[in-house]
C-alpha cells in the first residue's frame, strides 16, 4: 500500500543514451530515404488516419529515430496505408514502405 | 590620389583588385601580418569543399597588381577629412592620402565564453567551429583524453538569434557550415554518431540544400530541431546536454564525446572602432548601417566612406566578393562625379 | 573541468555586500526545520565576527509561499515587504539580509518592480500608511545571508577548528552544492557567480579546505516549487526532481550537500528518506544518505560548535559519518537530549535509510 498519497513521477525526457536505437538503425538500412525527413509535416497534414485520430506519422517516425518505440508501436496500426503521404512528401520518402517495415520490425 | 581600403580580408582584397583593374591607385591596410582575414582560419569552403587556401592564394595573387600597395601590420591611428580627401596616419609612420575610403573590416566570431551555460573554456570537450576547422585541416579529431569520439554534437545559433547575449541577428552561414563540417567529420570518423541541433536550417545559397540532403542521405548525419539549453560535464569528461526535440515534442538529453559550437558573427573590433572614430551610423545589429538595403549596400551614412563585406552584415564568401565588386563600382562612380566637379546627393 | 575558465566568468559577477549592521529577516522554513542553523548564524556574526545584526521579533513571514502559490496577491506581498523595510528603517538599519532564498527573491523582485513601475511603489506606500501608519526607506544593500557568510569566508577560515577534510586520509571532502533557484535564476547579477556557475557556496567550501564538485544536474531545481509540494498529488513531481539530482551527484561520492535555500535543505534531506521508503534506494555509502548541511551549519562545524547545539539532530540523514570524517569531537549520547540533559525521545527508525 502506498502510504504517501503520491509516487515518484517518471521523467518524460528522451534519454538518448539509454534508449535502444536498433529499430532506427534497421529502418535506416531497409528504407534509406527515411533519413531524408525534414519534419515539414506535409504527410501528417494530409493523413486520413491523422485527421480522425491522434496518429501522427511524422512524429511517429521521429520518435523511432530517438529510440522511443513503445508509444510508436501502439500507434502504428492506425495507418490505413492509403498512400496520400507518399504523394506529398517533398523529400520523396517512401512512407508506405517505412510503415510496413516498422510493422515488421516492431511487431515481429 | 588613391583609394584607401581598411581591412585585407576577402572583401578588401577583391575590391582592391577591381579598383586597380579599373585604373585606380589603391592603398590596402591590414593589421595582421598577412592578408585573408578570417579566411586564414578555414580549411574547406561550403558547399563545394573548395580549399580555402586556394581561394586565399588567388585573392593574394591579385594584389601583385602594380596599382596596389599593401600595408601589412598597419592600423590607422588618425583619420582626417579635408574637403574631398582623406589623410590617414598609420602606426608605422606612413601617411596616406585618399579620395575615398572603403571599410572592409569584417566580422569577428562570437566569444563562446559569453554563452556560459554551454561551458566553453570550462568543459574540456567543447570547442568552436573555428577550432574544429583546424582539426579538419589536420584530418584528426579526438577527445581531450585522446579517445576516438563516438558521438559528436554540432550546436547551431551560438551567439546568433539570442536576445540573452544581445545578438538578435542570424549569422547566415553557420547552418551550412555545420552541414559541411558534419560531412568532414564523417570522413574522419566513419562510425561516429553525428548530430546537428538546429532551430531552422537556413540553406539559402546555391548547392546548400543539396549538401544538406546529401548529409542526411549519404553521410548519415542526424538533425534534431531544438536549441541547446545547457551543458554540463560528467565524470568521464563527456558533455551532458539538454535540449527539446521540438518535432517529437519532448525534452531530450544525451552525452556527447565532443560538442562543437557554431559561433556566429559579430562586427569586428576594427568595424566598431572605425564606426566610432568616423561617426558612422550603425544598424540595430551593430554592423555598419548601409544607405539602402537593396540599392545602396555600399554607401555608409557619410559620403566618400564606403563599406563592403561582413562589416555591414553577416555574409557568405560569394556575397562578400560580390559586395566588394559592387563597392568598386560605387566608388568608381563617386570618383567620376567628384572629378567632374558635379556634386550629387546620395 | 577548467577552473580558470570558471573564475574568468565569476569575475563578471561581483556583487556588493555591506560590511556590517545587518537587519535580519528569518526564514519560515529554516526556523521551523533547522532552528539551530539560524541561531548559529546569529552567533557567528555576533560573537565570532563582531558584527551587529538585528533579529527583530516584530518581523513576519514575507508571505512568499502564499504569493508563489497564487493565494497572496502582489499588492499584499508588496505591502508586507514594505512593512519589513519600515521596521528596518525605524530601527536605524539600511542593510537587509534575509535568511530565506524565497524572501531574497521576493525582495529583489519587488525592488526591481518598484524601479521599473514606480506607480506600484507609490501605491504600496499608500497601502502601508493606511494599514499601519508606517513609512519606509528602501534598503541600501540587499544580500542573502549566504552572501554575508561568503563575504567573511576567509575570516571564518582564520578561526577554524576543523577543516573540510577527511582527518584519516587527509583528502579534501568532496562537496556538492545546491543553490536555491530564486537566488540567481531570476536576477543572475544579484547572485555571486551568476546563475550558471554560482560561486557563493563553492567559495565557502574551498576557503574551508573542501573541494567543490561540479555535477551535471548542479543547476537543476530541487523540486520544492511551492504549488508542487503543497498539493499532495503533485509531490511525485517534486520528489522526482530531487531524485534526479541525487542520481547525478551519487557517482562523485559526495561527503555532503551544502545548500543556501531553506526549502532545498529540507527537501534534499527529507526526500532521501521518502525515496528510500518508496524504492529502497539510498545515495550515501553503506546504506546511509548523503548528509545535507546549510552553509550556517557548515560554518559552525568548521568553527567548532557542538553538532547538537546547532541542531544537527533535526536532520533526517545522519551527519555522524561526516562528523567522524572531519574528526569532530562529539557526544553520541547527547544527540537526543535537551539543553537540561533530559531525554527527548528518539524518532522511529527508517526501513532502509541507515541512521
Amino acid at each position: 500500500m502506498n502510504i504517501w498519497g503520491f509516487s515518484i513521477s517518471e521523467a518524460r525526457v528522451i534519454n538518448y543514451d539509454k534508449n535502444d536505437k536498433s529499430i532506427a538503425a534497421q529502418l535506416s538500412k531497409e528504407v534509406p530515404d527515411s533519413n531524408l525527413c525534414i519534419g515539414c509535416g506535409g504527410c501528417s497534414a494530409t493523413c486520413t488516419a491523422g485527421n480522425l485520430t491522434d496518429f501522427n506519422i511524422r512524429k511517429l517516425q521521429m520518435s523511432i529515430k530517438r529510440g522511443e518505440t513503445t508509444e510508436a508501436a501502439r500507434e502504428l496500426h492506425k495507418c490505413m496505408l492509403c498512400g496520400k503521404c507518399l504523394t506529398v512528401c517533398p523529400r520523396g520518402v517512401d512512407t508506405r514502405k517505412m510503415i510496413l517495415t516498422l510493422h515488421k520490425l516492431l511487431h515481429n | 590620389m588613391s583609394i584607401i581600403i581598411i581591412g585585407a580580408g576577402p572583401a578588401g582584397c577583391e575590391a582592391a583588385y577591381r579598383l586597380a583593374q579599373s585604373g585606380e591607385q589603391v592603398e590596402l591596410i591590414e593589421k595582421e601580418n598577412e592578408t585573408g582575414g578570417n579566411l586564414n582560419n578555414w580549411y574547406q569552403l561550403f558547399p563545394d569543399r573548395k580549399s580555402a587556401k586556394e581561394l586565399n592564394r588567388l585573392l593574394r595573387q591579385n594584389l601583385n597588381h602594380p596599382n596596389i600597395r599593401v600595408h601589412l601590420n598597419c592600423e590607422p591611428v588618425k583619420i582626417i577629412r579635408e574637403n574631398n580627401s582623406f589623410s590617414i596616419d598609420l602606426n608605422d609612420g606612413a601617411q596616406l592620402q585618399g579620395e575615398a575610403l572603403l571599410l572592409t573590416t569584417g566580422f569577428r566570431t562570437f566569444n563562446a565564453r559569453r554563452k556560459e551555460e554551454y561551458g566553453y573554456g570550462i568543459y574540456e570537450n567543447v570547442m568552436t567551429s573555428v577550432e574544429l576547422e583546424n582539426f579538419l585541416t589536420n584530418h584528426q579529431l579526438q577527445t581531450s583524453t585522446g579517445k576516438k569520439p563516438e558521438r559528436i554534437g554540432l550546436i547551431q545559433c551560438v551567439g546568433s538569434r539570442d536576445e540573452k547575449i544581445c545578438n538578435f541577428h542570424c549569422s547566415k552561414v553557420c547552418c551550412i557550415t555545420a552541414v559541411k563540417q558534419a560531412v568532414e567529420i564523417r570522413e574522419i570518423l566513419p562510425d561516429a554518431e553525428i548530430l546537428c541541433f538546429y532551430m531552422d536550417m537556413r540553406m539559402f545559397g546555391p548547392g546548400y540544400e543539396e549538401l544538406y540532403r546529401e548529409a542526411q542521405e549519404k553521410y548519415n548525419i542526424r538533425f534534431i530541431r531544438g536549441r541547446l539549453s545547457e551543458a554540463s560535464e560528467n565524470l568521464s569528461k563527456q558533455v551532458m546536454i539538454k535540449a527539446e526535440d521540438t518535432l517529437v515534442g519532448k525534452p531530450i538529453r544525451m552525452s556527447l564525446d565532443l560538442m562543437i559550437l557554431m559561433v556566429g558573427m559579430e562586427p569586428s573590433e576594427g568595424t566598431r572602432q572605425l564606426a566610432t572614430q568616423l561617426n558612422l551610423k550603425l544598424a540595430p545589429n551593430g554592423f555598419l548601417h548601409t544607405a539602402d538595403p537593396h540599392y545602396a549596400t555600399n554607401l555608409t551614412s557619410t559620403p566618400g566612406i564606403f563599406s563592403a563585406g561582413c562589416s555591414t552584415s553577416p555574409m557568405n564568401l560569394t556575397d562578400t566578393l560580390t559586395d566588394a565588386r559592387s563597392a568598386a563600382i560605387a566608388i568608381k562612380e563617386f570618383l567620376l562625379s567628384n572629378r567632374a566637379n558635379t556634386h550629387k546627393k546620395h | 573541468m577548467n577552473l580558470e575558465g570558471k573564475q574568468q566568468i565569476w569575475k563578471d559577477y561581483q556583487k556588493e555586500i555591506a560590511d556590517d549592521k545587518y537587519y535580519y529577516a528569518r526564514s519560515c522554513i529554516r526556523q521551523t526545520f533547522f532552528p539551530g542553523s539560524e541561531w548559529a548564524y546569529l552567533d557567528i556574526l555576533g560573537n565570532k565576527l563582531g558584527k551587529t545584526v538585528l533579529d527583530d521579533p516584530r518581523h513576519t513571514t514575507c508571505t512568499g509561499i502564499g504569493y508563489h502559490s497564487d493565494v497572496v496577491p502582489i499588492e499584499t506581498i508588496m505591502t508586507v515587504v514594505a512593512r519589513h523595510f519600515a521596521l528596518m528603517t525605524e530601527a536605524g538599519f539600511e542593510n537587509m539580509t534575509p535568511s530565506c532564498i524565497t524572501s531574497f527573491g521576493i525582495y529583489t523582485e519587488i525592488l526591481h518592480t518598484w524601479e521599473t513601475h514606480p506607480e506600484t511603489e507609490e501605491k504600496t506606500r499608500e497601502f502601508l500608511w493606511k494599514a499601519t501608519k508606517r513609512e519606509f526607506q528602501k534598503p541600501k544593500n540587499l544580500a542573502h545571508t549566504s552572501d554575508i557568510i561568503y563575504k567573511f569566508r576567509n575570516e571564518i577560515a582564520a578561526q577554524k577548528k576543523y577543516s573540510l577534510r577527511d582527518v584519516h586520509s587527509g583528502r579534501p571532502l568532496q562537496i556538492v552544492d545546491h543553490i536555491g533557484c530564486h537566488y540567481a535564476k531570476m536576477f543572475p547579477d544579484k547572485g555571486i557567480g551568476g546563475a550558471e556557475f554560482p560561486a557563493v557556496l563553492s567559495g565557502m567550501v574551498t576557503a574551508w579546505g573542501g573541494q567543490s564538485v561540479d555535477y551535471p544536474e548542479r543547476r537543476h531545481c530541487c523540486g520544492f516549487g511551492f504549488r508542487n509540494y503543497l498539493i499532495m498529488a503533485n509531490r511525485g513531481f517534486s520528489v522526482a526532481n530531487s531524485k534526479k539530482k541525487f542520481e547525478s551527484m551519487q557517482p562523485y561520492e559526495p561527503d555532503f550537500i551544502i545548500t543556501n535555500c531553506p526549502g532545498c535543505a529540507m527537501f534534499l534531506d527529507k526526500w532521501q528518506y521518502t525515496i528510500s521508503e518508496m524504492e529502497g534506494t539510498t545515495y550515501g555509502k553503506n546504506g546511509y544518505g548523503i548528509p545535507v548541511l546549510t552553509y550556517e551549519e557548515a560554518a559552525a562545524l568548521v568553527l567548532g560548535y557542538d553538532p547538537w547545539e546547532i541542531g544537527l539532530q533535526m536532520h533526517q540523514v545522519s551527519v555522524e559519518p561526516l562528523l567522524e570524517k572531519m574528526g569532530i569531537d562529539y557526544d553520541p549520547e547527547a544527540k537526543y537530549k535537551n539543553i537540561k540533559g533530559e531525554d527527548m525521545g528518539q524518532p522511529a527508525c527508517p526501513t532502509y535509510l541507515k541512521v
